[in-house]
């Protein structure tokens, strides 16, 4: 029996397949190319032209079963080509090193792949190996953070300048000049793309959560473009958990983040009207609360929390987790919380901390208790400008009944809140205090 | 994504250049455009005759006016547009700082982004549906 004939693929049907694809391959094929070549730029654009390759060539040949390391080979072979187009027009000595060294690495990678195929070695590991050096790589401390962060979404979750410049309210002209400048930095700096050695890892690794959790952050404030953010983000933690065990690396702060993460995820349906206005913990409702995320949440949790070598993030995330497992605020139990956030505190000394556990002292002692431990923060003067702090304040004296106290800091939050959906909110609560009878 | 990539030139510059030089910058252009061709990266390429053949169009007094030369005199001319595919800007970027005629100092490139006006259209042609309509 003659093998069967392939469907011939129409253009569109095949750019939609390159296009998904591109989505779950591009960070896979990236870092490899990064190794092989030893260079960021010369990798992406080897890439791309491997991507184009395959919209030209594919609709003959049909899609290979194995379409990675069809990439992966068709980029190296056209970066030698490029490197041979350049050094023939009198390219500089940096073509020649990179033309040698490309051709140095293929000899090499080839006679490794021969090995493998002989040992019966999956080079799936290698290839893990290559995603997690380059997420050390664009976390790297020498970075500034805000290029730390675009290089993360773009090198790493394969978002596009224009998308990223989007989500941070910047145009795609300056998001583009950061992460040219992150881009010089690592050449520049010759920071290499390697896993750190173990006794730098922890220290390392502390950077990358950061910059996962600032992309969540930025991903739980922003209005519109907020919750595809707080995916990658989420999506980088799993990434980063899975890479980790990959190499039987166990580090529970890893797990914590994801679980934190997951667990503000859970409760995004409930935190805002169908208006986009701003609903706090107390008014929410607790059916629109994700379970699957909460269960997730909460089992990460538990993990990190047995290995009793946790940090920061997974006493957060415990903190989440006992707002998670209550019916109600008043059925919260908030001398958990306040024990959480004593150790938290010793940990992670630091004044937002320090007004989270007013406002838990306030939920099981009393407001009072809660009003004194405010007002010796401000008056230290660290939060002063810090919007949360006078709407805390705001609301344990509404709850006094010091209605003019009250105002006065609502007032102070509103001056210096930035987010509308938060400015929405302080107007609408001072509005409320002025129908309050007795005024 | 499209990109429209504007090339512009000191008048002069090419001309200043010794016959050897020259066909050296352009085969060297050529062949290049020929790779990013061969890449998918090319929509469209226009290279534009010199300023002096160029002539504006404006509105004065209520009617069509028209003066010699471009738009705009500046030190450096039009020269050129392309129309790059390119999967963001700073893949365009890239693409175009390998374009060989920045090492000859044939001048800058301007990048933009094509616009996509397609939400505009549909609103324009249903207000104009409705003004027909009434």
């Amino acid at each position: 029996m003659p093998p069967p004939v392939p469907e011939p693929l129409s253009r569109t049907q095949l750019s939609t397949t390159i296009e998904s694809l591109y989505r779950s391959e591009s960070g896979r094929v990236l870092a490899t190319l990064v190794r092989l070549l030893g260079d960021l730029d010369l990798a992406e654009e080897a890439m791309h032209e491997a991507f184009a390759a395959a919209l030209e060539s594919w609709p003959q040949t049909g899609i290979p079963d194995k379409p990675r390391p069809w990439l992966i080979s068709t980029a190296r072979f056209k970066a030698i080509d490029g490197m041979r187009r350049r050094a023939r027009f009198g390219g500089t000595q940096k073509d020649f090193a990179l033309y040698t060294e490309a051709r140095m690495n293929e000899a090499q990678s080839n006679a490794a792949r021969t090995n493998q195929a002989f040992l019966g070695v999956e080079d799936g590991k290698e290839i893990e190996d290559d995603r997690l050096r380059l997420i050390f790589t664009c976390c790297h401390p020498a970075l500034p953070p805000e290029g730390q962060v675009a290089l993360t979404l773009r090198e790493i979750c394969g978002l596009t300048t224009e998308e990223i410049a989007r989500a941070f309210l910047v145009t795609p002209a300056t998001l583009a000049q950061r992460i040219v400048r992150a881009k010089a930095l690592i050449r520049d700096k010759a920071i290499p793309y390697q896993v750190p050695v173990s006794q730098e890892l922890s220290a390392r690794l502390g950077a990358v959560l950061l910059v996962v959790y600032l992309i969540f952050n930025e991903g739980y404030s922003a209005e519109t473009t907020g919750a595809e953010l707080s995916r990658e983000a989420i999506r980088l933690g799993r990434l980063l958990l899975d890479l980790l065990q990959t190499f039987q690396i166990t580090e529970p702060e890893v797990m914590g983040l994801l679980g934190l993460m997951l667990l503000q995820e859970s409760r995004r349906a409930a935190r805002t009207s169908p208006d986009g206005d701003l609903i706090l913990l107390e008014q929410q409702e607790r059916s629109l609360w994700n379970r699957e995320q909460i269960a997730e949440g909460i089992a990460l949790t538990e993990s990190a929390l047995r290995s009793r070598r946790f940090g920061a993030y997974t006493l957060q995330a415990a903190i989440a987790a006992v707002h998670a497992g209550s019916s109600s605020v008043a059925s919260t139990d908030w001398r958990q919380i306040t024990l959480l956030y004593d150790q938290l505190l010793r940990i992670q000394p630091s004044p937002v901390v320090e007004l989270n556990r007013a406002v838990a002292i306030a939920m099981c002692e009393g407001p009072e208790q809660g009003l004194c431990l405010i007002d010796d923060l401000l008056a230290r003067g660290d939060l002063s400008q810090y919007h949360l702090a006078h709407s805390a304040r705001a609301d344990l004296c509404r709850r006094l009944g010091r209605i003019p106290e009250a105002r006065a800091s609502y007032e102070k939050a509103l001056a210096l809140a930035r987010q509308e959906p938060e400015r929405r909110f302080l107007a609408r609560r001072l509005e409320e205090l002025n129908k309050t009878p007795g005024n | 994504m499209k990109y429209i990539c504007l090339g512009y030139i000191k008048p002069g510059t090419f001309e200043g250049m010794t016959e050897d030089e020259r066909h050296a910058v352009l085969d060297e252009c050529f062949e290049h455009n020929d790779h990013l061709r061969a890449n998918g990266h090319v929509v469209a390429e226009l290279p534009l005759q010199p300023p002096e053949t160029a002539l504006t169009l404006y509105w004065k007094n209520g009617k069509v006016a028209t003066t010699d030369g471009p738009y705009a005199e500046t030190k450096e001319q039009l020269g050129g547009i392309l129309i790059l595919e390119a999967r963001d800007l700073n893949h365009a970027m890239q693409v175009i700082s390998q374009l060989p005629g920045f090492k000859y100092g044939l001048g800058p490139i301007e990048i933009r982004p094509a616009a996509d006006l397609n939400e505009m259209l549909k609103a324009s042609e249903q207000r104009r549906r409705q003004k027909s309509a009434r």
